[in-house]
């Protein structure tokens, strides 16, 4: 049990008829970043709010580092850090006003923690003396951020940091928790971007309330089966609707400028799809056997 | 894809006070166009989006919009346009003949279009049987299929798309996308914002703001030329990284 910083077993939660949770099961080791990768929808939020004792759940029960989220919800509250999905700090109060309000909550002040949010907090202090609610969007992350940070918790839950975020300011923003990640705080990290999937310790892939698969990310991507092919021809709109065609095809998806088209089975030789595709009026055709990404492990295990 | 354009601007200018959102922007969209408008946040998108559907005016510069003046014709504008963001597409309470009947009958089309133009759309999408069904009760990917569609529903000239497929899950984002490439050949005109850098390949075109400035323009092949990039993802940072400013 030691080893594990979170525990969740068979937990699930309904809201009326709405299954928001169906027996989720995973663990989460001291010191790992593990993130949490589904759409909207898939119950990220929900797992969330039960594992920081925020939420009942229906069944099942959560530990956080040896503390029952039910029983033990105060013990846990002083512990982790919680940055949830949606903006949630005092619009009218300053940036520093913020900083020291949480501070003052758990006991502590900005000076005694002030070298683990130190690489966070020096790129907003220039606007320390401007209200949360005129920051930008990604100032008001690192604010949000900074304040999960302040009493040095645990663990710490990060609900769809990057959402809606661009992608400069995402990598930024994985910097950050690789950062963190090495002064031995656990993180928990939910997101909607599949490729942010690679720059976790390990993720679970959720869908529907239901986790498709939890492991290290190159563990899902060398599970995929299905010989996979990078496709690219002279008339791209074309393509998708003519290999979804094709016999031998098991599924056919656009990403970015080529398609990712898996097989049936092994026999079909790229030359017999080049031949297709030439009959079909393509030119240009480029075509190479690649390794799956998790996009496209996620595709394949939510149409299993 | 014919070269008339249906949005023009020509050194569009938008200052809030000593703060230059929008810095001289002058681009043409052509008719039937998928247009990427691409930036990091607070690079001046939605300033400009605003704007583009007449919802705020210019500081100074020449903007028009499905062939009207931005400074004497904004209604004009929205009868001719179509709008969908991540944050509000429909109305969860009502039903979804309800926000179809609500929408198009702000766009004055007369019931007898609306019937019709419903039964088209319901059979289209094979949700005959949901129409009766609250937004609330369908899943997110649903809602934004939906929400496009009741976006086009008055036909418009131009759609205007902010971050459509935030959070929906990758197989519904792409079918989302053949929705896209279907309203372009029907000749509506789409402007679309993303921060999926993949999805910028599936413009025709892509502009990227950094500052307040449109710093690049082209197809995603011709930007990746220029920009010696892999991928859109390889453009979007080199650019985006050059920013000046750090806070956002």
């Amino acid at each position: 049990m030691d080893q594990y910083a979170v525990v969740a077993k068979d937990i699930s939660k309904a809201y009326a008829d709405v299954e928001a949770l169906n027996d989720i099961s995973l663990e989460v080791k001291k010191g790992e970043l593990f993130g949490l990768i589904g759409p909207d929808g898939a119950g990220k939020t929900t797992l969330f709010r039960i594992l920081t004792s925020l939420l009942l759940p229906d069944s099942g029960s959560g530990i956080v580092e040896n503390f029952d989220v039910v029983s033990d919800f105060k013990k846990i509250r002083k512990i982790i850090g919680y940055m949830p999905g949606r903006f949630s700090l005092y619009q009218d109060l300053t940036v520093e006003e913020n900083l020291n309000f949480y501070a003052t909550i758990f006991g502590t002040s900005i000076q005694e923690n002030y070298d683990l949010i130190q690489d966070i907090y020096v790129q907003i202090e220039p606007f320390k003396n401007r209200l949360a609610g005129k920051l930008s969007g990604g100032m008001k992350q690192k604010l949000a951020l900074s304040c999960a940070l302040i009493h040095k918790p645990d663990v710490l839950f990060l609900d769809e940091p990057t959402t809606g975020v661009d992608a400069v300011s995402r990598k930024e923003f994985w910097e950050m928790l690789k950062t963190l990640q090495q002064k031995r705080i656990t993180i928990l990290v939910s997101t909607p971007y599949m490729d942010e999937a690679g720059l976790c310790d390990r993720v679970a892939l959720i869908q529907k309330g239901k986790i498709l698969e939890i492991d290290k990310p190159q563990n899902i991507t060398k599970q995929y089966s299905l010989p996979l092919f990078e496709v690219k021809t002279s008339r791209m709109y074309q393509l998708a609707g003519d290999l979804m065609e094709y016999a031998s095809t098991q599924s056919a998806f656009r990403f970015g400028d080529s398609i990712h088209l898996s097989l049936k089975n092994e026999e079909t030789s790229e030359k017999e799809i080049v031949d297709y595709l030439t009959g079909k009026g393509h030119g240009q055709i480029a075509i190479r056997k690649i390794e799956a990404n998790i996009e496209d492990c996620f595709m394949w295990l939510m149409n299993r | 894809m014919n070269k008339t354009p249906v949005i023009h601007t020509e050194n569009l200018v938008k200052k809030f006070g000593a703060f230059t959102a929008n810095d001289k922007l002058s681009f043409d969209v052509f008719k039937g166009e998928i247009f990427g408008f691409l930036g990091a946040n607070g690079a001046g998108k939605t300033t400009a989006i605003r704007i583009l559907c007449g919802l705020s005016k210019p500081t100074s510069g020449i903007v028009n919009v499905a062939g009207f003046d931005i400074y004497k014709q904004t209604e004009k504008i929205k009868q001719n346009i179509g709008y969908m963001s991540q944050k509000f597409s429909l109305y969860e309470d009502l039903t979804i003949r309800e926000n179809i009947r609500f929408f198009a009958g702000i766009y004055g089309l007369s019931s007898k279009t609306i019937k019709d133009r419903t039964n088209e759309l319901l059979t289209k999408l094979e949700i005959m049987d949901l129409g009766d069904k609250l937004i609330s009760s369908l899943p997110l990917g649903w809602k934004q299929k939906l929400a496009f569609s009741i976006a086009v529903f008055h036909r418009p000239q131009i759609v205007f798309l902010d971050e459509p497929t935030g959070g929906v899950d990758p197989i519904t984002r792409r079918q989302f996308w053949d929705m896209i490439y279907e309203a372009a050949k029907d000749g509506i005109t789409v402007f679309v914002t993303t921060h999926y850098m993949d999805e910028a390949e599936y413009c025709d075109r892509v502009s990227i703001m950094v500052d307040g400035r449109i710093e690049a323009l082209d197809t995603p092949s011709g930007l990746k030329k220029t920009y010696e990039a892999e991928n859109m993802d390889e453009v979007f940072l080199k650019l985006a990284r050059a920013s000046t400013t750090a806070s956002d």
